[in-house]
């Protein structure tokens, strides 16, 4: 099938242009390894485990030649955790040595004093630390014990080394988004930026959606809260939903998926993104004749999704200029129709669709997962099952000891 | 990195201007977009005209030269004004010593 390539305004308003998509991203993600050392319970990715076809050095050295070629100023780098990749360190500076700044997303697990020390004396490097509570007790539970202690412990190394303008990643849960202020206050502490993104149902996320993800009424809260403090808040745009809730939030009010944002994934598969991991929404691969650039200016799917969406339920809402939708993973991953509401529709079309689907829906699931498939140091309790404590010791002095 | 730039109520037309040396300018189906290396500022140029207006600004002596140069009709100069002051603010262009 070959798409129909509808035709662009000239003028307007910019978000009417970026429907119609652009020549290169304006943000891409880009997840360097499936491998990581937690396991937290939403991970829009399912990572854990080394994927063997992971892109090698030099591969990944061609994608960033790629990027500089088509002036992608920056790309969001993560994973899994990109850190624990032992070129990491080589890829950032290669990157940056090309006009490709990097921001990257970990959980600080090797962000220690040296590290900190060389990422303050780089230019053109900005680091996310992911955080999910404002307290270990709510952290914990999500992301595993101890990693709100390496997360703070990478804060201090951070701030100890003179960095400046570093950010706390919060995915915004039921359980957290009544932290917001604590959450400011904790980044306050550090000199550092809060950045608060929407848990989407994608990955291991699908698994705890629904326990997880804020109520109505909570999502009433955290808009109030943004329009209050909104200037001083990073949100990568992605609490346009709410925006149906009256007054439009700042930024981008629109689901960029293949049309301004996409993903590349580990072994160099392009999806249109960071949340859409599924065969449904991959439009090719870097490895492929033609690179990156192909894909995203040539793949079948990135046309299609390059239009203005002119039909479903949504279009007759008087609201469907604010929130366009909402996000399309959301209804994806919850097995909604995509031209219908948001999941968490402010105006409730979300709930009572949700309702609606039927008894025997199977939702679709990611082709993929690299979840540990075995236990893992302390591992979230959120799901009831038993922490495995993170050293012998937390539990008693003498635990496991071969004594004698 | 960059030097300052002057405060947008002081964006003066009479004055040569030039796109800011860390600045990159990509061009798109809708116009371009401009990104500062130094202070990561992201901003769109919405139409062509002011695509090549940024583009030429070196070559005229003055900001006013460059809108004649390109073409912008008379009517529309003030939104252009507005528009490179608006990038000088965030400055994308900077004034040539």
């Amino acid at each position: 099938m070959t798409a129909v390539v509808p035709q662009r305004p000239t003028g307007g308003r910019l978000v009417d242009q970026f429907e119609y998509g652009l020549d290169a991203p304006i943000c891409l993600t880009w997840e360097l390894t499936y491998a990581c050392n937690l396991a937290c319970v939403h991970c829009l990715s399912s990572s854990g485990r080394r994927d063997p076809r992971e892109l090698s050095t030099a591969e990944a050295e061609g994608v960033i030649d790629e990027l500089q070629r088509m002036q992608v100023f920056y790309v969001n780098v993560g994973g899994g955790e990109p850190t624990v990749r032992p070129d990491f360190w080589h890829l950032l500076d290669y990157a940056i040595g090309h006009d490709v700044g990097v921001k990257f997303s970990t959980n600080g697990v090797k962000l220690n004093r040296e590290r900190a020390r060389q990422l303050a004396a780089t230019d053109y490097v900005d680091v996310q630390i992911s955080l999910d509570g404002a307290t270990a007790e709510v952290n914990d539970r999500v992301r595993g014990t101890g990693s709100f202690a390496t997360a703070v412990t990478a804060l201090e190394n951070l701030a100890e080394a003179g960095m400046k303008d570093f950010k706390v990643s919060v995915v915004v849960t039921r359980e957290n988004v009544g932290q917001l202020d604590e959450f400011r206050a904790l980044t306050d502490r550090y000199g550092a930026q809060l950045r608060i993104t929407r848990l989407r149902p994608s990955g291991r996320g699908a698994d705890v959606w629904d326990q997880l993800h804020p109520t109505q009424a909570q999502q009433r809260e955290l808009y109030s809260w943004l329009l209050a403090n909104g200037d001083r808040v990073l949100t990568g745009d992605s609490f346009f939903h709410l925006s149906a809730y009256g007054e439009a939030l700042p930024g981008l009010n629109l689901c960029g998926a293949g049309r301004v944002v996409c993903l590349i994934d580990p072994v160099g598969d392009v999806y249109a993104c960071p949340f859409a991991i599924h065969e449904q929404f991959l439009a090719g691969n870097v490895r492929g004749e033609g690179g990156f650039q192909r894909v995203w200016q040539q793949s079948d799917l990135f046309q299609e999704l390059r239009s203005p969406q002119t039909g479903g339920a949504c279009t007759k809402c008087a609201h469907f200029d604010a929130c366009r939708g909402g996000c399309m993973a959301a209804k994806f991953f919850t097995g909604l129709p995509l031209d219908g509401p948001d999941p968490e529709c402010v105006q409730g079309y979300g709930e009572s669709a949700l309702a609606a689907r039927d008894l025997d829906l199977v939702k679709p699931k990611s082709h993929l997962d690299h979840s540990h498939t075995g236990p893992v140091r302390g591992q979230p309790t959120l799901l009831g099952m038993p922490a495995i404590p993170a050293k012998i010791c937390d539990e008693s002095p003498l635990a496991g000891a071969q004594l004698g | 990195m960059t030097p300052a730039a002057p405060a947008a109520d002081a964006f003066d037309p009479a004055l040569p201007w030039r796109r800011a040396r860390s600045v990159a300018l990509r061009p798109e189906p809708f116009g371009a977009l401009v990104y500062h290396f130094g202070n990561r500022k992201l901003s769109f140029l919405k139409s062509k005209t002011l695509v090549s207006v940024v583009e030429t600004l070196a070559d005229h002596p003055s900001a006013d030269a460059t809108l004649v140069a390109c073409g912008v009709p008379e009517v529309q100069r003030p939104a252009y004004v507005k528009a490179l002051a608006d990038l000088a603010r965030s400055q994308m262009i900077e004034v040539r010593a």
